[in-house]
């Protein structure tokens, strides 16, 4: 028989459906895969009995001749942003080290009705703030990739879903949920040659998902392909009525719907997304991705967005603002963390308590978000901010009149060493340059593979889309995915 | 826009985040790059624009007026550094 880890989530859930295994054996499989990959540091918490247990649910219902859930027989690793009920969720702070929620995110309870079962939380960048998953408190997550350089150097996985993204390239989990704020769903996705998407905001419940910046936050699954994509977005999202922004729309069925001809689409090429220093291979994946949407059937038409240059600069007052809003909730009374040293009064244990508890880029972004609402800068920083993405979101909605969908690489380079941008804030933020204006127009985005660069690191290219229009932008990655031919994978040395 | 370490404390202070002596000099020129950088946003003519509040349009919904919730007092204080008697507690605070 195949190595059952080998298998996506489409692979998973027919061959179970067909009776070429038992749920049990697949997660016996993954359980073990988890348990023989600590170097990779993926997994803050393992939770193998409760993939024995959704596997042993799911055998059942198929023994009982019942019909099988939409991810029966598939567990899959979920992100430390969710809250789990009964499981340590700390988003990979110290200030939460030990918060065993007791309630179930949105999320992951349509996931587990769905059929799935967890293999475990999954590390990342401390309150999902990071491109590379440095910041988080239980230490960094390593990419499963190597250059093939012979220098076997420690790889970032992206961030801040990088737990996600190197379990699933590691093939430790067919599929993990991801959160996207700036791009912490595409870029790590990326980084590891997987695929990811960010559906529009609203698609997915942010009940039960600890919070970072509530405007721009949004779930999204990661998983090995385009399909098994479509197969766990469409089991994440719907309407909650305990999320107020959440769309109240009917889940679209993705997957029934995925069609890789692009005839009669129009692909546009955004020229403000050529920025200084590109690396030439990024270039030439771009280019060849123009010509597999082409190839496709596409028209390819040139556009302008004017002011993407301010994406990130407004990205940074805006994110940093709602993080140092929804952060005053750790105070040491409620819940995690409490330092009370000796003598101290409230405010000091407030104080005490939150500089033991988070790590510095959270404290960064805390005072750079204090710092804008202060009084006095609210209108300069925050309102003039605000005002900045009302003009890029308008750039696109000028851009969906010539073309359906936009086609951009996802990330400005491959995976950099751990440590190697870990000191300068700024260029750690510039790695999100190609994903941050979709978030801030609250756009469906997807990252899928393009190819390898000279070092033998994953690409990859992005697909941003109409809001609502996930389809359009799952069907021209497929399109991109089936020419691509991208079938690398890391080889295990952990 | 340079930022002094009066500045990091006073912010600091504001975030309820303790800060030694040193980190408020390490983080005066950390935090005084990062708003140099966010600066360049006063350069867009913002002059006819309206501030985003939603990006996708999307209207409040109202519910009825009723209790959805509740009776779960302990499960509520079951993640309480410290709890008694039904209550959070915390050092005192009127003397």
């Amino acid at each position: 028989m195949t190595d059952l880890t080998d298998l996506g989530i489409r692979g998973l859930r027919d061959g179970f459906h067909a009776g070429d295994f038992s749920a049990r054996e697949v997660a016996d499989a993954f359980n073990a895969a988890v348990a023989a990959a600590k170097p990779l540091n993926a997994f803050i918490v393992e939770t193998p009995e409760h993939a024995l247990a959704a596997a042993d649910a799911a055998d059942a219902a198929r023994a009982a001749g019942e019909p099988a859930k939409p991810l029966a027989g598939v567990p899959i690793g979920m992100k430390d942003l969710f809250c789990t009920k009964g499981v340590q969720s700390t988003a990979a702070s110290h200030i939460l080290e030990g918060f065993t929620p007791e309630y179930e995110s949105t999320v992951s309870q349509r996931l587990f009705d769905a059929g799935a079962g967890m293999l475990g939380k999954l590390n990342m960048d401390q309150f999902a703030m990071g491109s590379s998953n440095e910041t988080s408190y239980f230490g960094n997550v390593v990419s499963p990739w190597r250059r093939k350089d012979g220098g076997n150097a420690a790889l970032a996985p992206g961030g801040s879903s990088g737990g996600s993204s190197a379990a699933v390239a590691a093939r430790i989990a067919p599929g993990a949920t991801g959160t996207d704020t700036g791009g912490s769903i595409r870029q790590p996705a990326a980084f590891t040659g997987i695929s990811g998407i960010k559906p529009t905001y609203g698609r997915c419940s942010r009940w039960g998902t600890i919070a970072f910046a509530s405007s721009l936050d949004q779930a999204g699954p990661m998983a090995r392909d385009v399909r098994d994509c479509a197969i766990m977005l469409e089991a994440m999202s719907g309407f909650d009525a305990k999320d107020a922004t959440s769309l109240d729309l009917p889940v679209p069925q993705w997957e029934a719907g995925l069609n890789a001809s692009l005839a009669g689409k129009r692909v546009g090429i955004p020229r403000e997304y050529r920025v200084d220093n590109m690396p030439a291979e990024i270039d030439a994946l771009w280019q060849q991705g123009v010509a597999w949407v082409k190839d496709a059937g596409a028209e390819v038409v040139e556009v302008s967005l004017p002011h993407t240059r301010y994406a990130l600069p407004a990205y940074y007052i805006i994110a940093p603002a709602e993080a140092s809003s929804n952060l005053a909730r750790y105070d040491g009374v409620r819940y995690g963390l409490r330092d009370l040293p000796d003598g101290a009064n409230l405010q000091q244990m407030y104080a005490q308590t939150r500089a033991e508890g988070f790590g510095d880029e959270v404290k960064r972004r805390i005072l750079i978000g204090t710092y804008v609402l202060s009084a006095g800068f609210y209108d300069a920083y925050y309102t003039q901010a605000q005002k900045v993405r009302a003009l890029i979101a308008r750039d696109f909605d000028r851009a969906w009149e010539q073309c359906d969908v936009l086609l951009t690489p996802t990330a400005p380079s491959a995976a950099f060493a751990l440590g190697e941008k870990s000191a300068d804030p700024i260029a750690m933020y510039l790695n999100d340059v190609f994903t941050v204006p979709s978030s801030l127009a609250g756009l469906p985005a997807m990252s899928v593979p393009g190819g390898l660069d000279a070092a033998g690191l994953p690409l990859g290219l992005q697909i941003i889309g109409r809001a609502l229009d996930e389809q359009g932008v799952l069907n021209a990655a497929l399109a991109i995915e089936e020419r691509a031919g991208f079938v690398a994978r890391p080889a295990r040395w952990w | 826009m340079s930022v002094d370490t009066a500045t990091v404390r006073r912010i600091a202070g504001l975030a309820r985040i303790a800060i030694s002596d040193e980190e408020a000099a390490r983080l005066a020129p950390e935090l005084g790059n990062i708003l140099d950088w966010i600066e360049q946003l006063s350069e867009v003519d913002t002059a006819d624009v309206e501030p985003v509040t939603a990006v996708i349009a999307n209207a409040l919904r109202l519910r009825d007026d009723v209790v959805t919730d509740g009776g779960i007092r302990d499960r509520v204080l079951a993640n309480a550094p410290q709890a008694e008697h039904g209550f959070f507690t915390v050092p005192k605070v009127i003397e």
